[in-house]
């Protein structure tokens, strides 16, 4: 269940990037982990972020875990539809289930294709 | 069963029988409230009905066993509520002392913060005692501030502090909010390593956070090593009196080395948990950090006279509003006097042998993944039973099915699937045997019929709740 | 030995299964350099020999003095039911309701004091409390400064000091900036508060009756909060509450309070309760336990501890607090308390109070030399100025069995002749008439 057309971080982030704009969201296995969300923070439109910083967090009832900007960018809108069904970060978590998307500034680095993130997991699975 | 609120009948009066004027006589209509508070209104006997039928869907230790690891879910004797009751003491104004010529009126109640002071630091071998920390986890937040004020005055530029895995939560959290940043350092066998904790020991580290015996009931018997380590680099050693109670009269943290300490009287002072509050948390320091204890410091004259001292300027100044829960010092005070030096030791012993006893006979049934002598609780683990799909909250769950509170469980960490227990000095031995009797005949029956025990429990007021629905949905008050 | 059953046959047979040959034999991995350095305690005694100890110490405290102190913290009356009910072993000898199904009876009741102060504040959402209010208060500062991301602070000089000194030992490593505006004749200064609010700012902080007693509306206030980003903390007097303008209608974004006045006896400082309340859009700060209402796996309504993703042992070192209890069965005094009140004795005993103050007030300013000391209205509390020095009084009378009030000069340079003086509904007009004479003879 990893989509090869995305780029993934290793903090489990995916990322779409079309032209300059970057679609990001969580990943299945992310999502797995964490079980039932119940609370998504999200950033704010017009907030700005280098890669690897912090832009927000998700909540289940058993855990909490910190989202990291995978690109370096503008936020140029936020799923708002979260807020109040924050499961569909479960049930879609490369469809409806999106965060943000970033007008990126630069290309992007450090990311990893479907095979190097598959490695990444395979790894923590350990 | 209905709130309060649903059973409210507007009109319908509680025990104030008397009339007041109209508050609009003194203050002007624009700085009154509108409307209705939404309080109840329900006759007294309403109110009895509702709070004793609450009770009655709750568990206490004074129903029966409540083996919650790292809780010290001992007896309560009975006696000290009647001493926190006492008129002499409940009606003092915290004020009072503060006041010129009125320390007089309250030397009794000055006299029971010194008196249990000492006997804390008898105890445990410390310099001094504060008694103004209000809980466990404020008492770390107070000993961490204590480690800040000494560096500072040394002119010791440092920015960490270290907290072993297998630490409680609340060290971490306690170090953050104090301003540090937070150094974890990795057990081996079950407890710190030398080796381990030289790797991520320098110059920078403030102090260290240690519950002994920790987290998994054991003993951290290279302490004399760590202790030397730590004094290298002028770093603090702080002991986290969660698990006191296994050994008093054993060993003085003082003694062996550590620097500050916080001790929860709600647990190794027999001091009620009031169902999560109110706790006492105080803190104990070696001799040259008293300058920095929060104030006022009770003091004794020549003349035998008590009072409130605020001559200290370096203290870290003002944790609680007074003196602490002096309520909850109270109670913790006659259970020392009644104890003495051979019943405080007694406790300790009785602790640690009901928790190797219970170890023992557990051990064929489940993996108990430091399984050697332990100290006043062990940790077991669910693993065996997984396979079934069993889990640590299935089988508490079954076990509150079976008329017990359940063992803490999922912690420490470190250990997967853990079911945490401790019995406490106050438990007789029937009721360990049939509570490790009952702990078998769910293992097996997590062989023969696991659906059985992932339905538990179904002999209580409510099965499992749903803890995603009331996250999502936050309904906190009785208004939707 | 008391509260440890086993006998010694018990005990050798626990070793035996154990397979030790002795107790100390548990104990050896506690090596003799280990070993405590002495262990000083006295013998135990009898329950009845503690008790009488114990009386005789309490004896030492004088209780019998009439007292006209407040300074937060106030002598209200406890209706009998509020220790009847709340001594009950199941309420009191639980922990934290980690087992929700086995604790619906503490989570309930806690869900039921949310409601209650909540209502009582007008806000949206409560904690199940902190240690006390000044805690409280530092809780919600930090909740302003996560929320906003900013470092300032500004505080009202007339709010409660011996808060103010909390605060200051509290944020002392943290990097913060106070800035504290000074009251005006013992009145809160609104003006000079709107104008300290800059875009740098967290959160302005006030109380409300201020600490000399006076009664504000802070609406104007809070609203110049809220157009900079800036986060409004009110510090609240439960009892007062029932008859004052609530902070929610004031437009407070948090709003804490000290909880003894709600069936807690003074005993000396503690244990007391600390109420935090907050909007829905603060929620996620609220630091400590939250008790939410769900339904359990046959769709009957049930309560358990909820958000606990915030907290420390989830968090760890992120969490919003340190904290990892409440003050669970001051809640449930205080639940208790405004239950057995009801709606209208909750109110009857903040009206007598409040009448009892201005009769008061009035006799004492009918003393040649006495004046009130803030001009606007206030409650249960007021503070007067004195023709001479305020400790001076307190002494004499004192020593004559009535404490007077609280010296407004231990906190407050150049007020060292004001006195802050507090009469709850228990306070008879009596003592009131016996307290003015003996004012009356002692600035003869």
């Amino acid at each position: 269940m990893i989509p090869d057309d995305l780029l993934y971080a290793k903090s489990h982030e995916w990322c779409m990037v079309e032209g300059d704009v970057a679609t990001v969201g969580i990943t299945q296995f992310a999502q797995e982990q964490l079980g039932d969300l119940t609370f998504v923070e999200l950033p704010e439109v017009g907030d700005t972020f280098q890669a690897g910083s912090e832009m927000g967090s998700v909540e289940s009832v058993k855990a909490a875990s910190e989202i990291y900007a995978p690109v370096t960018g503008e936020i140029i809108e936020i799923n708002e539809a979260l807020e109040d069904a924050p499961e569909k970060v479960n049930e879609e978590p490369y469809g409806d289930g999106w965060l943000v998307k970033f007008r990126i500034k630069g290309e992007p680095e450090g990311l990893l294709d479907a095979e190097g993130y598959t490695a990444v997991i395979e790894a923590e699975a350990h | 069963m209905k709130t309060i609120f649903e059973k409210s009948v507007p009109g319908r009066e509680g025990c104030w029988p008397c009339e007041g004027m109209a508050e609009e006589a003194y203050i002007p209509a624009e700085l009154l409230r509108d409307g209705d508070i939404g309080l109840p209104s329900a006759s007294e006997l309403d109110v009895v009905r509702h709070f004793t039928k609450l009770s009655q869907r709750n568990y206490g230790v004074d129903g029966n066993f409540y083996p919650l690891g790292s809780c010290t879910m001992k007896y309560n004797p009975k006696f000290t509520e009647i001493v926190a009751g006492m008129p002499g003491f409940t009606r003092l104004h915290p004020v009072l002392p503060q006041l010129q010529g009125a320390g007089g009126l309250c030397q009794g109640a000055l006299e029971v913060m010194y008196e249990t002071e000492n006997l804390l630091s008898e105890i445990t071998g410390m310099h001094a005692f504060t008694l103004h920390p209000m809980a466990g986890a404020h008492g770390e937040l107070t000993g961490v501030m204590l480690m800040a004020a000494y560096h500072k005055d040394r002119g010791n530029k440092k920015t960490k502090i270290i907290v072993p895995d297998s630490a409680h939560g609340t060290n971490p959290a306690s170090a953050a909010i104090a301003g540090y940043t937070v150094v974890s350092v990795e057990s081996v066998d079950g407890i710190v390593d030398p080796a381990a904790l030289a790797e991520v020991l320098d110059d920078e580290v403030a102090g260290m956070m240690m519950t002994c015996p920790n987290t998994l009931g054991l003993f951290e018997k290279n302490l004399p090593e760590i202790v030397a380590m730590l004094r290298k680099v002028d770093a603090l050693l702080y002991y986290d009196g969660a698990n006191l109670n296994a050994v008093m009269g054993k060993m003085r943290v003082g003694d062996v080395g550590f620097d500050i300490v916080h001790l929860n009287l709600h647990k190794t002072f027999a001091t009620p948990h009031g169902g999560g509050g109110p706790g006492s948390g105080p803190v104990g320091v070696c001799e040259k950090l008293k300058p920095f204890l929060p104030i006022s410091r009770v003091a004794k004259l020549e003349d035998g006279q008590f009072f409130l001292d605020y001559d200290y300027p370096k203290s870290i100044g003002y944790v609680a509003p007074f003196y602490g829960n002096f309520g909850v010092v109270l109670k913790a005070y006659a259970y020392i006097l009644r104890l003495g030096r051979a019943g405080i030791i007694r406790a300790s012993e009785n602790a640690v042998l009901s928790a190797n006893y219970m170890r023992k006979r557990l051990e064929d049934h489940f993996e108990i993944p430091f399984n050697r002598i332990c100290m006043h609780e062990f940790v077991a683990s669910a693993s065996r039973q997984t396979k079934n799909d069993v889990h640590a909250l299935d089988i508490a769950k079954a076990l509150l099915d079976k008329g017990y509170h359940a063992p803490t469980v999922y912690f420490p960490l470190i250990v997967p699937e853990a079911i945490m227990i401790e019995p406490t000095e106050t438990e007789n031995k029937e009721t360990l045997d049939r509570f490790i009797d009952d702990l078998i005949e769910i293992a097996e029956l997590a062989v023969t019929d696991p659906a059985a025990i992932q339905a538990a429990p179904v002999t209580l007021p409510v099965t499992r709740l749903d803890e995603t629905r009331a996250a999502r949905a936050m309904e906190l008050t009785d208004d939707l | 030995m008391p509260y440890v059953p086993h006998t010694e046959s018990e005990v050798r047979d626990m070793l035996e299964t154990i397979g030790v040959a002795s107790i100390s034999d548990l104990f050896a991995e506690i090596t003799q350099e280990m070993r405590p350095k002495s262990f000083d305690l006295p013998e135990g005694l009898s329950e009845m020999e503690v008790l009488s100890k114990l009386e005789a110490m309490a004896g030492k405290n004088a209780t019998d003095r009439t007292n006209f102190l407040g300074a937060g913290f106030y002598d209200h009356y406890i209706p009998a039911a509020v220790d009847a009910l709340t001594m009950r072993g199941e309420f009191y000898t639980a922990y934290t309701p980690y087992q929700p199904e086995s604790s619906q009876g503490t989570l309930q009741a806690l869900f039921e004091y949310q409601t209650a102060v909540t209502r009582l504040l007008g806000m949206e959402c409560a904690n199940a409390s902190v240690y006390d209010g000044g805690t409280a208060l530092f809780e919600a500062l930090m909740m302003a400064v996560r929320k906003t991301k900013r470092r300032k602070i500004i505080v009202s000089e007339a709010l409660n000091p011996i808060y103010r000194v909390m605060l200051g030992s509290y944020t002392s490593n943290l990097d913060l900036e106070f800035v504290t505006v000074p009251h005006k004749g013992g009145m809160t200064d609104i003006d000079g508060l709107k104008a300290a609010i800059d875009d740098d700012t967290a959160a302005v902080l006030v109380q409300n009756p201020n600490f000399f007693g006076s009664i504000n509306d802070f609406t104007e206030l809070f609203a110049a909060a809220r157009e900079r980003k800036a986060v409004s903390v009110i510090s609240a007097y439960p009892v007062l509450q029932t008859l004052l303008k609530t902070p929610g209608a004031m437009g407070a974004d948090v709003a804490v309070a000290e909880g003894q006045s709600l069936g807690l006896p003074l005993s000396f400082g503690g244990p007391y309760l600390g109420i935090m309340t907050c909007t829905k859009q603060m929620v996620r700060q609220i630091p400590g336990r939250i008790v939410g209402r769900t339904q359990d796996s046959k769709g009957r309504t049930g309560y358990v501890l909820t958000l606990q993703a915030r907290e420390q042992h989830i968090r760890r070192q992120k969490a919003t607090s340190n904290i990892c209890s409440n003050q669970s069965l001051c809640a449930l005094r205080a639940l208790v308390h405004m239950c057995a009140l009801g709606e209208l004795g909750m109110k009857r005993a903040a009206r007598l109070s409040v009448e009892r103050a201005h009769i008061c007030a009035q006799r004492l300013t009918a003393i040649p030399g006495v004046e009130l000391m803030t001009k606007g209205p206030f409650g249960n509390e007021f503070a007067v100025t004195l023709p001479i020095n305020a400790f001076e009084i307190i002494a004499k009378l004192t020593a004559r069995g009535f404490v007077p009030g609280f010296p407004l000069g231990r906190y407050y340079d150049g007020l060292e002749n004001g006195l802050l003086v507090a009469c709850t509904e228990k306070t008879s007009e009596e003592q009131i008439g016996i307290f003015a004479e003996m004012l009356k003879g002692a600035l003869k």
